[in-house]
């Protein structure tokens, strides 16, 4: 980073030193301390009061006079297998989600990429506009289209592909199809930003060496468009392991995810510090790929060095 | 053309279908006259004017635009604040801390930032009084700390491209560093200031969960609104919101994307 950061004189330094306290002090405040808060909710001892949790700190004549430290909300997690059931579901569910978004976001990047430029400018802002409309209202706009009576299944009816209309809201398939529809930008985009770099020279080459296009496909493409596969993925699975809005709107009663869980907890059980020890190991479970991959693309940047 | 392309072709049609076809659907079934929302029972603007009497939609829209108003200006400035100091500062204490505090906010799934921050502010309410309610205040303080996150990375990239020279050669012909840093380096900046800003607000507009959080009995913003409504059942009036909203992006993403567009076409030669 450092070889990035370029310097100014000296009087703009100070001034700007100084200035750039103001939001280190709001970031404190508004960012660290909250997450700070949690972490010691989630180690209270829930209480019939408000707040319903017990007081960490006990408050004397000196100061802090006692440190009240539980495990059990974390212990509580771990024995209650519902938990550990949820965790998984909603890793489960968003791992299968991000694998439909790469599978239809792979080829339509591939395909963008390959268009002259003046074309693949327009087909980047078709992707992107839907983006900037209403995350909320686009969920919506499938509960009329998935519905018993909704026009998807007017059209199988009146096709005769199926007898009855089909169960496609309110279901795990309804969720996946969430996760796909809204995070499909973020798939297409670093895919795009890496396949379009990409040598076509290198392809050509290996037609040439009698490659057949879709071997050429496998041996080369494919392993050189990994760390756009990667990013892609990730952009995808972080933000739909901890939803809430998809399995609210389009999932049904017994579809597990932890965003749902967790605002159940909050708003309907109003159990504080299980919400927050949830939250905590919601948060380690996110830490790890992004860590990998931070790992990944330093190693990669060394090598191409 | 081959069999393999026109498979890639169909699949490509088939995206952008799916991104598009439930946008339609929605704008198409506001213009319904029926009560029911899958039936087609005529053209009307009957749901457009409920809106306009409906109060309640009404006020959630105006606290709404006005939250992403003053949480878009005031997280710009914030968020190019901390992309100035992380990439022109040579030594800058904490670096490690505010670079990980700006970007953390990007990867904290909404629901825990919503929680963290209500028990934030509950907290400060029982230690200093403030805030004594929830409602626009706190909303607007939530939004502003996850947006800045996303205005810093929309600086920081353009910051990272950008020529000092320009800026160095004001301050060696003596310029003030404020003047100088308005005069040269905010209109230098100012592509990334008005899309960070733009993002900003979209965010805001946007935001369900984080809202549902910080919010008291007194602010109900659009989207906890809409949410309400629509947990209740379909209801052809939130067609009509969302067509109404649709229309707005397409346009202001449309005219974006073209003036930005002719500008390029003038730059080069």
């Amino acid at each position: 980073m450092s070889d990035e950061t370029t310097t100014l004189g000296g009087r703009a330094q100070r001034w700007l030193r100084r200035a750039v306290a103001l939001p280190y002090v709001w970031l404190l405040l508004f960012f660290l301390a909250p997450f700070l808060i949690i972490l010691k909710i989630s180690m209270a001892e829930p209480l019939v009061a408000q707040p319903p949790f017990t007081p960490l700190f006990e408050w004397g004549q000196h100061g802090i006079e006692g440190l009240k430290l539980t495990f059990e909300n974390y212990a509580f997690l771990f024995q209650d297998g519902y938990y550990g059931i949820i965790y998984l579901s909603s890793l489960k569910m968003a791992a299968i989600g991000t694998l439909l978004c790469l599978a239809l976001g792979y080829p339509m990047a591939y395909y963008i990429a390959r268009q002259p430029a003046r074309r693949r400018q327009v087909l980047l802002l078709a992707v992107i506009l839907p983006f900037w409309i209403s995350f909320l209202l686009r969920v919506y706009a499938w509960i009329g289209l998935l519905n018993n009576r909704g026009v998807i299944n007017d059209i199988l009816l009146a096709l005769g592909l199926t007898d009855e209309p089909l169960t496609l809201l309110y279901n795990d398939f309804g969720v996946y199809l969430g996760i796909v529809y809204s995070y499909l930008p973020f798939m297409i985009l670093p895919l795009y930003a890496n396949l379009e770099r990409l040598d076509l020279d290198l392809l050509d080459a290996a037609a040439d060496l009698g490659a057949r296009r879709w071997q050429a496909f496998i041996d080369v493409t494919l392993p050189l468009s990994v760390p756009g596969i990667v990013g892609g993925c990730l952009l995808v699975f972080i933000p739909a392991v901890g939803e809430f809005t998809i399995p609210a709107l389009l999932g049904g009663a017994d579809t597990l995810m932890i965003g749902r869980v967790l605002w159940d907890e909050f708003f309907i059980s109003r159990d504080w510090p299980v919400a927050s020890a949830v939250s905590i190991i919601l948060v380690l479970l996110l830490v790890a790929p992004i860590v990998w991959f931070q790992r990944v693309e330093t190693r990669e940047q060394e090598a191409a060095r | 053309m081959s069999r393999r392309s026109l498979g890639l072709l169909s699949i490509v049609a088939f995206g952008y279908a799916f991104l598009y076809v439930p946008i339609l659907s929605v704008v198409i079934y506001s213009f319904n006259d029926s009560r029911l929302v899958t039936l087609w029972g005529g053209f009307s603007l009957r749901w457009y004017a409920g809106l306009l009497d409906d109060q309640e939609v009404l006020e959630a829209a105006l606290l709404s635009l006005r939250i992403a108003a003053v949480s878009a200006t005031l997280a710009t400035g914030l968020g190019a604040l901390v992309a100035l100091g992380l990439q022109r500062l040579t030594r800058l204490r904490g670096r490690l801390l505010l670079a990980g505090m700006i970007t953390a906010p990007l990867v904290m799934p909404e629901i825990i930032t919503g929680l963290s921050l209500l028990f934030l502010f509950i907290s400060m309410a029982e230690w200093i009084g403030w805030p004594a309610t929830r409602g626009a205040t706190t909303i607007t303080i939530a939004h502003i700390t996850f947006s800045m996150a996303y205005v810093a990375v929309v600086v920081r990239s353009r910051l990272a491209g950008m020529d000092e020279s320009l800026e160095e050669a004001a301050m060696d012909l003596g310029g003030r560093p404020l003047a100088v840093f308005f005069d040269i380096t905010v209109p230098m900046l100012l592509p990334a200031l008005v899309s960070g800003w733009l993002l900003a607000f979209t965010l805001s507009l946007d935001d369900l969960v984080i809202s549902s959080f910080v919010s008291g009995p007194g602010a109900t913003t659009l989207p906890m609104l809409i949410f309400a409504k629509v947990r209740l059942g379909v209801t052809p009036d939130i067609n009509a919101i969302a067509t109404i909203i649709i229309v707005l992006v397409a346009l202001g993403v449309i005219t974006a994307a073209l003036v930005s567009r002719r500008r390029e076409s003038a730059a080069a030669p």
